[in-house]
């Protein structure tokens, strides 16, 4: 298995080339079929949804969006969304740098084991992962036995059902989406550079920070808004392991319509956690071309 | 010379044999959970038995999970892989105005929330009397498993040198020979491994196949989903042991497949 391929993370112009002739050739009508597709099977489901928060109940107008900024409870929703995506995108950071870094410095060989250990998690089932979690972290779980065990604690410590066992778990099962950017842009740092500011005189610390660390800073950027806008919309996870009372917003979609049936409620949140999507999405799309960050997950040709 | 022995290079070592057992050894934790005689899931296992094993293999709610979803991921991958390759060649090949957006669109699957895509589905699928069907399941997860393909097959068609297909070109084949005699088995490896990635994510997903699904008609995911939130006996530990060996299996066989695509 051979590292990720150098990829051009510079955006492209947009697609004007010179063009000779037709503005549409033969090939662009195979892409029909596949666009239709998804334009009924996955388009049209959104705007109906989107469409069904305006107007479930009928005539609802904005009342739906009005009654969930008008209730504290769905507001703290959202802000304990917020909360966690953003300690859960620090955590990846922090873990994930120096393990980026880490892969950009060693031999070849060593940097794809790196990297299939972080593919193959990717793509093992995220039910599994959070399981696992909840095998390890609950109060009769792998961690608690083990200390129970050794006499260091006297009373399980509680690992889950809180905010704490949600961290934990997004953050491993996250983790890939901010190492792959990183690798990415690190790859394409010239070495030498930091070799001349070593060789000028500066410090290997300050070589890093001055040199390497701003060179880097696109796919930090890049990493870092695309594992936030993942983590706004997890579900599974949080419900697993973080408590009923702090929910993230998913799940208060999901029980929405699940529970109480309120589709109106449940679309205009929907409408919400889209519109917050896109914005992340479209300022980490300044920086980095997410296909790139989606064909590194699997492809190495 | 640079040595592994500075202090700071020792500490990246660390952090890097952390981060591996971190993202690693978790996981694979529920495998020995899954062999373990206790009647919870206990750590370590007092003892090691099969049962749970017999009762994974035996246990028709769970067989049935399990046919079920290997049928929708199976289908998923045939459809999404058809539907993937055709979009590449459009895309890579194709020129076309807005194509830009039309790229936007091929990837929301991956960035647009599950549970948004999994409502709105639910939502209209419902009126078109798709859910709790086989059809509206391998319809949704090939929206989801699209993009996979299409990176996959992208890739592949950039890399093959068109000059082969002049020179078959030349050499008196019409284009539908040509694409199907030198440009279709130059991107196959491509295609195959995009199709694995296709079948891994239907076989993994879960949440919008909790919408999708009933009682009836259920994907081995979903089963799991409903047995974590309930009871959880060591069964749920030895049918995701299960889950993780398919999926390891199917991604190892997606790397070799790609490793072997032609270079040029």
């Amino acid at each position: 298995m051979r590292p990720v391929p150098p990829v051009p993370l510079a955006r492209p112009r947009s697609g004007r080339r010179p063009s000779g002739g037709r503005i549409v050739n033969r090939w662009a009508w195979l892409a029909l079929p596949t666009i239709a597709f998804l334009v009924v099977f996955f388009v049209a489901p959104l705007i109906l949804m989107s469409l069904r928060s305006v107007t479930d109940p009928p005539n609802a107008g904005l009342r739906n969006y009005a009654e969930f900024f008008g209730s504290e409870a769905d507001v703290r929703v959202l802000i304990n969304t917020f909360y966690i995506a953003t300690i859960s995108t620090i955590v990846c950071l922090v873990i994930g740098y120096p393990y980026a870094y880490l892969m950009n410095i060693v031999r070849p060989r060593v940097a794809g084991l790196l990297l299939i250990a972080v593919l193959l998690p990717f793509w093992s089932s995220l039910l599994v992962r959070t399981f696992a979690w909840e095998v390890i972290l609950r109060d009769t779980g792998v961690i608690n036995s083990i200390l129970l065990n050794w006499g260091i604690i006297d009373r399980p410590l509680t690992l889950m059902r809180n905010t704490l066992g949600v961290i934990i778990g997004m953050s491993q099962i996250l983790l890939p989406f901010m190492v792959l950017p990183l690798y990415t842009v690190m790859r394409r740092i010239d070495p030498e550079l930091t070799r001349a500011a070593a060789n000028l005189g500066a410090p290997p610390f300050a070589a890093f920070r001055r040199v390497f660390l701003p060179l880097s800073l696109p796919g930090v950027i890049a990493g870092s808004l695309l594992v936030f806008v993942l983590a706004l919309g997890f579900y599974i996870t949080p419900t697993i392991l973080g408590s009923p009372r702090e929910t993230m917003i998913s799940r208060f979609i999901a029980d929405q319509v699940q529970q109480r049936l309120n589709w109106g409620l449940a679309s205009a949140m929907a409408v919400i956690l889209m519109a917050l999507t896109f914005v992340a999405l479209f300022l980490a799309s300044r920086v980095v071309r997410i296909r790139d960050v989606y064909g590194a997950l699997g492809d190495e040709s | 010379m640079t040595s592994w022995l500075q202090p700071h290079r020792l500490l990246l070592l660390v952090v890097g044999g952390l981060t591996v057992f971190f993202l690693t050894v978790p996981t694979l934790l529920v495998v020995p959970m899954g062999f373990s005689s206790s009647q919870i899931l206990a750590f370590p296992p007092p003892g090691w038995s099969l049962e749970w094993y017999q009762k994974a293999f035996t246990d028709p709610q769970w067989t049935s999970g399990f046919a079920n979803s290997l049928q929708v991921a199976a289908l998923t991958a045939v459809v999404s892989s058809v539907l993937g390759t055709l979009a590449s060649l459009g895309m890579v090949r194709g020129r076309f105005p807005g194509k830009n957006l039309v790229n936007a669109l091929i990837l929301s699957p991956l960035i647009v929330p599950v549970i948004i895509i999994a409502i709105g589905m639910f939502s209209l699928y419902v009126r078109w009397k798709i859910t709790g069907t086989l059809l509206g399941l391998v319809i949704a997860h090939s929206t989801l498993a699209i993009p996979f393909v299409v990176v996959s097959v992208s890739t592949s068609l950039r890399t093959i040198d068109r000059n082969l297909e002049l020179a078959a070109q030349n050499l008196g084949a019409n284009p539908a020979r040509t694409f199907l005699r030198v440009t279709l088995p130059l991107i196959l490896p491509g295609v195959f491994a995009g199709a694995l990635f296709a079948f891994l994510t239907s076989w993994d997903e879960v949440v919008v196949a909790i919408f999708l699904t009933t009682a009836k008609f259920r994907t081995l995911p979903v089963e799991m989903w409903e047995q974590v939130r309930q009871v959880v006996d060591p069964t749920v530990a030895a049918v995701a042991t299960v889950v993780l060996t398919v999926t390891t299996t199917v991604l190892l066989l997606a790397f070799v497949v790609r490793r072997q695509s032609p270079v040029t």
